[in-house]
């Protein structure tokens, strides 16, 4: 593990048992995912709105907003806002909300999510509105695999094919888990690379920790006059051995000796 | 500021109408709609901007965060469909995804009320205002007729955040002089004095509280009519509280549930400011049902006769 998303595993660890809640699993499973698209392809200004390119930059969107503490650890470590704020996570009047919202003004956060299904919609419509103005950037949603099972994320991949929105890329962190067990066994998926080509998207599926896979995808998917898809296999928890593939992890703080035993992990 | 002879127009024309003029005006309003284009008179704008009207198909939770999306990038979307679907089918996109984030989208939905008629309750939206009403930083607004509808659309593309306007499918008699009538989001409309009872109403219910207050004069009873049709932020609150101050008893009158709309907003009022008697007409706790527009005014003691029947009981008169 390279030492960027070394220090993200550790950020997110020591966010959540600081805020005695949040959710380490799905936060650690999009590290490689984050980690990729910020240090390789995402063009976005770190002085966000100060910027002269602030209009030009790409968008991404969170759509699986309990993953916050990965997100805010990435924006922090790359400069958006001081690193120090990242232990006011979860805390009262804090910037770093459990799930992400523009309404504290925090550098780097698009949109609001948090309630699973909408953040795809909303990258539609920000695609949308990019091309009405002309405007190359690109947009770029994350979504959970679990989060798929919500109807309206189904809704929104008929519209951005239906539409031809070749300005977007998502990217779904397929862990494999949800909050009450695996998500074959709660309300299975599959086949869902045949799902998503037969929504009219053009499929590449890639191991989501390895970052030149993940890197590979996204630039062929921005090459690419078509609507592009990649489905990133994760381990839920990845990085600490007690958190990895266990569903119990999803929304559970780590208490100290946990965290602890994680960051050694980390170090090792 | 009243019209004399009242023509019958449409409200949901108003505002396909009103659409075109702002979108000739300003090219970031874009318009969304969920397969009800016609109906909801979207149609029109679709036809004059193609381009910048955005169908979703069947998909009114699509539409909505799409909307969020489009108002992120600094458009000022208008998004339209039955107030049933617009509002139950959607609370929790416009609650997180437009209201939260504080988004410039405006929610137009028609067929709000009982009066959406033969189609029955699945299609009645008797709730929509409560929904709305509890969401923060939500502008609700229940406009009475075809000028009001024309000028409550231009206000709501002028102020920044959310606005949910509810639009009547029935064709309404015009009680305002397009050439005199200023819509004032901030004061209560007095369309009559009276000094024995308030009489509270917005929307299409307006004319049928006119016509009642009409009768009661005849029978010595001086209502007091007030035209309430922001019910959000409740700006009229100063206006109630002073004709309640005068009359003593508050009746309000709206085609929705009487649980959370405006009855539910005067009662607020008064009962922090001036504890008085109100009186909420309105459906009850209830679904609708099938029938003529007319027939189920009737039925929910909507009409002029009813409301007249119904406050003379209340007041102990007859």
């Amino acid at each position: 593990m390279n030492k960027f998303n070394a220090t993200v595993r550790s950020d997110i660890l020591k966010m959540i048992h600081n805020a005695k809640s949040g959710h380490p699993g799905g936060s650690l499973s999009c590290v490689e995912i984050l980690s990729v698209l910020y240090n390789k392809i995402l063009n976005i200004p770190v002085e966000w709105k100060n910027s002269p390119n602030f209009e030009k930059r790409d968008r991404f969107i969170l759509s699986k907003g309990h993953a916050s503490a990965a997100l805010y650890s990435v924006l922090a470590r790359k400069g958006f806002f001081p690193a120090e704020e990242l232990m006011t996570f979860r805390k009262l009047g804090t910037r770093l909300q459990g799930h992400p919202s523009t309404r504290t003004k925090l550098e780097g956060i698009e949109v609001s999510t948090g309630s699973l299904g909408q953040g795809l919609s909303m990258a539609v419509g920000v695609a949308q509105a990019l091309k009405l103005n002309n405007n190359p950037a690109r947009v770029y949603a994350l979504l959970g695999d679990g989060e798929m099972q919500e109807g309206s994320v189904w809704e929104a991949l008929m519209s951005a094919s239906h539409k031809m929105l070749d300005n977007l890329t998502i990217i779904i962190d397929k862990n494999n888990l949800q909050i009450d067990g695996g998500v074959d066994d709660v309300k299975s998926l599959e086949p869902l690379d045949k799902k998503l080509e037969a929504f009219g998207w053009h499929v590449s599926v890639v191991d989501g920790h390895n970052e030149e896979e993940i890197e590979c995808a996204l630039k062929n998917a921005a090459k690419s006059d078509k609507l592009c898809a990649i489905i990133a296999n994760t381990i839920k928890g990845k990085g600490v051995s007690f958190m990895e593939d266990n569903a119990g992890w999803h929304g559970k703080a780590p208490n100290d000796d946990e965290l602890k035993r994680a960051l050694e992990e980390l170090n090792a | 500021m009243l019209k004399k002879e009242l023509e019958v127009k449409s409200p949901r024309a108003a505002y396909g109408e009103t659409l075109v003029e702002l979108g000739a005006q300003n090219k970031d309003v874009v318009v969304l709609d969920a397969d009800l284009s016609c109906s909801t008179q979207t149609c029109k704008f679709q036809k004059a901007y193609p381009e910048r009207f955005f169908n979703s198909g069947i998909a009114e939770q699509d539409m909505m965060c799409t909307a969020a999306g489009l108002a992120t990038e600094g458009k000022i979307p208008f998004v339209s469909t039955f107030a049933m679907f617009a509002t139950a089918r959607c609370l929790d996109q416009i609650r997180n995804s437009i209201c939260y984030p504080k988004l410039n989208v405006k929610i137009v939905a028609t067929h709000g009320g009982i009066t959406v008629g033969e189609d029955g309750a699945s299609h009645q939206a008797l709730e929509d205002v409560s929904y709305m009403r509890s969401l923060p930083d939500m502008t609700v607004i229940v406009p009475a007729d075809y000028n009001e509808v024309k000028q409550v659309i231009k206000y709501a593309s002028e102020i920044h955040g959310p606005v949910y306007v509810r639009l009547a499918r029935t064709n309404l008699k015009t009680v305002f002089d397009e050439s005199e009538y200023v819509f004032n989001p901030e004061k209560a409309v007095k369309i009559k004095e009276g000094s024995d009872v308030t009489l509270i109403t917005n929307g299409e219910t307006l004319t049928e509280v006119i016509s009642c207050a009409n009768m009661l004069q005849n029978d010595g009873i001086g209502a007091e009519v007030l035209h309430v049709p922001v019910v959000k932020p409740f700006f009229a609150a100063g206006d109630i509280i002073e004709s309640v101050k005068k009359t003593g008893i508050a009746i309000t009158v709206e085609n929705h549930s009487i649980i959370g709309g405006l009855g539910s907003a005067v009662c607020e009022v008064l009962s922090e400011n001036l504890p008085a008697r109100v009186l909420r007409i309105g459906t009850p706790d209830c679904f609708g049902q099938s029938g003529e527009q007319r027939e189920l005014m009737d039925f929910y003691g909507l009409t002029d006769e009813k409301l007249y029947k119904t406050i003379n009981r209340y007041l102990g008169k007859k």
